[in-house]
C-alpha cells in the first residue's frame, strides 16, 4: 500500500451485521443456518472463512453474494445491497461457487465465450484460461474435465471481469498439490494487486498461507476472528505424554505442581494445557528427571490454528470453551 | 499458469457486452449449441410436430363432416401452429430448465451480470426461434397448399403469438419447478399438453363441441392466445361469419383480455414457484 492509501476512510468492501438465514417454515420444522453473523472485510484484504461442515459458510456466502436475501440483518458489498442492487454490483465482483454450474456438453472455450458475453469488460477468454492453466484444454467438453480442472475453469470465469471483490467457495477442494500451489500463487497475485478476496476453505494451512485475517464460523455465527496470531492468542499451549506403569498402577503417580496449567488424563495419556509453555515444561521435566520417570511420547506444542479450530468446533453453543476435566490427577498443589 | 498482468480495465472487448441483447445473444448461442448436441431434444423439437400434422387433418375431417373447406383448413392451420408452439416451446423448454437447474447452471448464471428474466429468456431463445421458424415454414406451406386467404389482421396474429410465447415460457418455468429430472418432464408436462391439445381447439374445434363444454374450453389458459391467431388470420374463431381488419378487433377483444390475463397469471406463478437450484 502506498502513501495514498485511503482504506481507513473508505467503507469496507464487505460488511455484514446481524445476518440471519432461515430455511423452511417457522418453528421446529425450519432450520437457522446463519444466526446473527457479523463480518467485515476491508478493501484489499483477504479474509478466509473457516468452519466445520454445516457451520453455515456457504449459506453466509450466498447472502453476501446476493443469491438470497437474509431473513434478518444487513449486508453491504462495496456499499451496495447485494440482493436488491444485484445488477449494479455484479460487474464489480467475481464469484466461484462450491461446485459446478457449467453445462457438460459445452467445451471450455464455448463456456468462456458465453461468459464473455455476460461480463462487462471481460478479459480475453484465452488470458483467463491461461491464468488457471487450462489453455490446452480449450476444446474439451466440460463433462470430460477432471474435478480439479472444473474448479480451475470456475475460477477462470470468476476472474473474467477483473473483479474488485472476489468470492471463492472452497477454491482448492479437489485440486492436486501442484494445482493447489498454482491457485495459491494466483490468489496471492490478485491480492497483491488490490483485489479483495473472501474465501471459504476446509484447509487450515490454506487460510494460514493466504489470509490477512480469518473468521471461524460455528453454528451460524463467527466464533473467532482476527489474524492467525489474534485467533491463537489466548489459546493454551499443549504438552502431552504417557506415564509409565509402576507396580501395575500409574494413577497414583503424583505430578508436580504446575501453576496455571490444566491437567487432564485419558488413561495413561496425560495432557497439560498451559499459557506458559516454557515454565510448565521446565517444571515437568525437572520433576521427571528427579523422579526418574520416563515420559513416553512426549510432545509439546505452542497453540496452533488447528487447536483453536478444533476447540471451537467441539464447543457447544456458548462462545467460551470449557476444557473438559475428567479424572483429574496429580494437580497436587 | 501465467501471472496476472494487470488490474486496470482496458476498453471493453466484445461489441454486444453489457446490454440485455448481448446477454440474450450469449445465452441463446450457448443454448442453441446444447440443443444441437442433444439428439433426444432435437428430435422432439423437429420431428414430432411433423408427425402430428399428418394425423390432424383426418382427425378433424371425421369430427366435422359438414364443415366447409375453409373452416377445416383454418382449424387445421391453427392446430398445427399450436402443436408446434406447445411441443417446441413448452415441452422442450421445461426439459431445458430442469437440465440447467440440475447442473447448477442457473445458479451459476445468477452470480453473473445476467438478470433473472434474461437467464430464463436466454435459455428460451433456441426453442422460440425454432418454433417460429417451424410456424413460418408450416404456415407458409399450408397457405400455399391449402390456398388459404391472406391474414385479415396480422397485428392480432402477432399479439396472439407474443402472448402465446409468454404464456408457454412462463408455464415451462412453472412446470420445471415441479420436475426433478429431465426424464420426468415427460410426465409433469402432460397436464398442460393434454388440456391444451384437446381443450384449446387444436385437435377438436370448439365449434364442434357441446355448448357447455365449449364455454369451459374457451377460458382454458392457452385457448384465447390460439384463438387470437385464428381470428387474426381468418377473421373469425369459427363461431361467427368472418370479419375484416376493423371487425376483427371487436371479435378478438375478449380473447385479447383473457389471453393477457392468463399470460400475467402464468408469469406471476412462475416467479412465485420457480426454483433456481435443486432442492437440498
Amino acid at each position: 500500500m502506498d502513501a495514498n492509501d485511503t482504506s481507513h476512510r473508505e467503507p469496507p468492501a464487505i460488511e455484514a451485521v446481524g445476518l440471519h438465514r432461515r430455511y423452511g417454515p417457522a418453528g421446529a420444522a425450519g432450520f437457522d443456518a446463519v444466526r446473527g453473523l457479523d463480518l467485515t472485510v476491508r478493501r484489499g484484504e483477504l479474509l478466509a472463512l473457516l468452519g466445520t461442515n454445516g457451520a453455515g459458510k456457504t449459506s453466509t456466502l450466498e447472502l453476501i453474494e446476493g443469491l438470497a436475501a437474509p431473513t434478518a440483518g444487513r449486508v453491504r458489498v462495496l456499499g451496495l445491497d447485494p440482493h436488491r442492487e444485484r445488477a449494479a454490483l455484479r460487474p464489480r465482483i467475481g464469484i466461484m461457487l462450491q461446485e459446478g454450474g457449467f453445462p457438460g456438453d459445452l467445451t471450455v472455450a464455448e463456456t468462456g465465450r458465453t461468459w464473455t458475453g455476460l461480463t462487462t469488460g471481460a478479459r480475453p477468454v484465452d488470458e483467463a484460461l491461461d491464468l488457471v492453466g487450462l489453455l490446452d484444454r480449450r476444446k474439451v467438453r466440460v463433462k470430460q474435465l477432471s474435478g480439479g480442472e472444473r474448479r480451475r475453469l470456475d475460477l477462470a470465469m470468476a476472474l473474467l471481469g477483473r473483479p474488485e471483490v472476489l468470492f471463492l467457495d472452497e477454491p482448492s477442494t479437489g485440486l492436486d498439490p501442484e494445482a493447489r500451489a498454482a491457485v495459491w500463487r494466483l490468489v496471492r497475485e490478485l491480492r497483491a494487486q488490490g483485489t479483495t478476496v473472501l474465501l471459504t476453505t476446509h484447509y487450515l494451512e490454506e487460510a494460514e498461507e493466504l489470509a490477512d485475517r480469518l473468521a471461524i464460523m460455528h453454528r451460524g455465527r463467527v466464533a473467532a476472528a482476527g489474524t492467525v496470531a489474534e485467533v491463537i492468542a489466548g489459546r493454551p499451549a499443549r504438552i502431552s505424554f504417557e506415564l509409565p506403569e509402576r507396580h501395575g498402577r500409574y494413577e497414583t503417580l503424583a505430578l508436580p505442581p504446575l501453576p496455571g496449567a490444566e491437567v487432564t488424563a485419558d488413561g495413561r495419556r496425560i495432557t497439560v494445557q498451559t499459557h506458559q509453555l516454557q515454565s510448565t515444561l521446565t517444571g515437568l521435566l525437572g520433576w521427571a528427571a528427579h523422579q526418574e520417570v520416563a515420559l513416553g511420547g512426549l510432545d509439546a506444542r505452542s497453540a496452533s490454528l488447528e487447536e483453536a479450530f478444533l476447540a471451537i468446533a467441539a464447543s457447544a453453543d456458548t462462545a467460551t470453551v470449557h476444557p473438559a476435566a475428567p479424572a483429574l490427577i496429580g494437580t497436587a498443589r | 499458469m501465467t501471472t496476472v498482468t494487470s488490474t486496470t480495465r482496458p476498453a471493453t472487448t466484445g461489441s454486444a457486452t453489457g446490454t440485455t441483447a448481448g446477454r440474450l445473444l450469449a445465452l441463446g448461442r450457448a443454448e442453441t449449441t446444447l440443443l444441437l448436441r442433444n439428439r433426444t431434444a432435437l428430435f422432439t423439437a423437429l420431428a414430432l410436430p411433423v408427425f402430428l400434422v399428418g394425423g390432424i387433418r383426418s382427425l378433424l375431417k371425421q369430427q366435422t363432416p359438414h364443415a366447409t373447406t375453409t373452416d377445416l383448413n383454418s382449424t387445421l392451420t391453427i392446430g398445427v401452429l399450436g402443436l408446434v408452439l406447445l411441443f417446441v416451446v413448452y415441452y422442450n423448454l421445461t426439459a431445458a430448465y430442469v437440465a440447467r437447474r440440475g447442473e447448477l447452471v442457473l445458479k451459476r448464471l445468477r452470480t453473473g451480470e445476467a438478470r433473472d428474466l434474461e437467464i430464463l429468456g436466454g435459455t428460451a431463445v433456441p426453442s422460440v426461434a425454432l418454433a417460429l421458424l417451424q410456424c413460418a415454414v408450416l404456415g407458409g406451406a399450408g397457405a400455399a397448399l391449402l390456398d388459404l386467404p391472406v391474414p385479415v389482421n396480422p397485428l392480432l396474429m402477432l399479439a396472439g403469438l407474443a402472448l402465446c410465447l409468454v404464456l408457454l415460457i412462463a408455464l415451462a418455468a412453472l412446470s420445471s419447478a415441479f420436475t426433478r429430472t429431465v426424464e420426468s418432464a415427460g410426465i409433469t408436462t402432460l397436464p398442460v399438453l393434454l388440456i391444451s391439445q384437446f381443450g384449446s381447439g387444436l385437435l377438436f374445434p370448439l365449434s364442434g363441441m357441446p355448448h357447455g363444454l365449449a364455454e369451459v374450453c374457451r377460458v382454458l389458459p392457452a385457448t384465447p392466445a390460439f384463438q387470437l391467431l385464428r381470428i387474426g388470420w381468418f377473421g373469425t374463431d369459427g363461431t361467427s361469419p368472418a370479419t375484416g381488419f376493423a371487425g376483427s378487433w371487436a371479435e378478438a377483444a375478449p380473447q385479447l383480455g383473457l389471453a393477457t390475463l392468463w399470460a400475467g397469471a402464468a408469469v406471476w406463478a412462475a416467479r412465485r414457484w420457480f426454483r433456481w437450484e435443486p432442492r437440498r
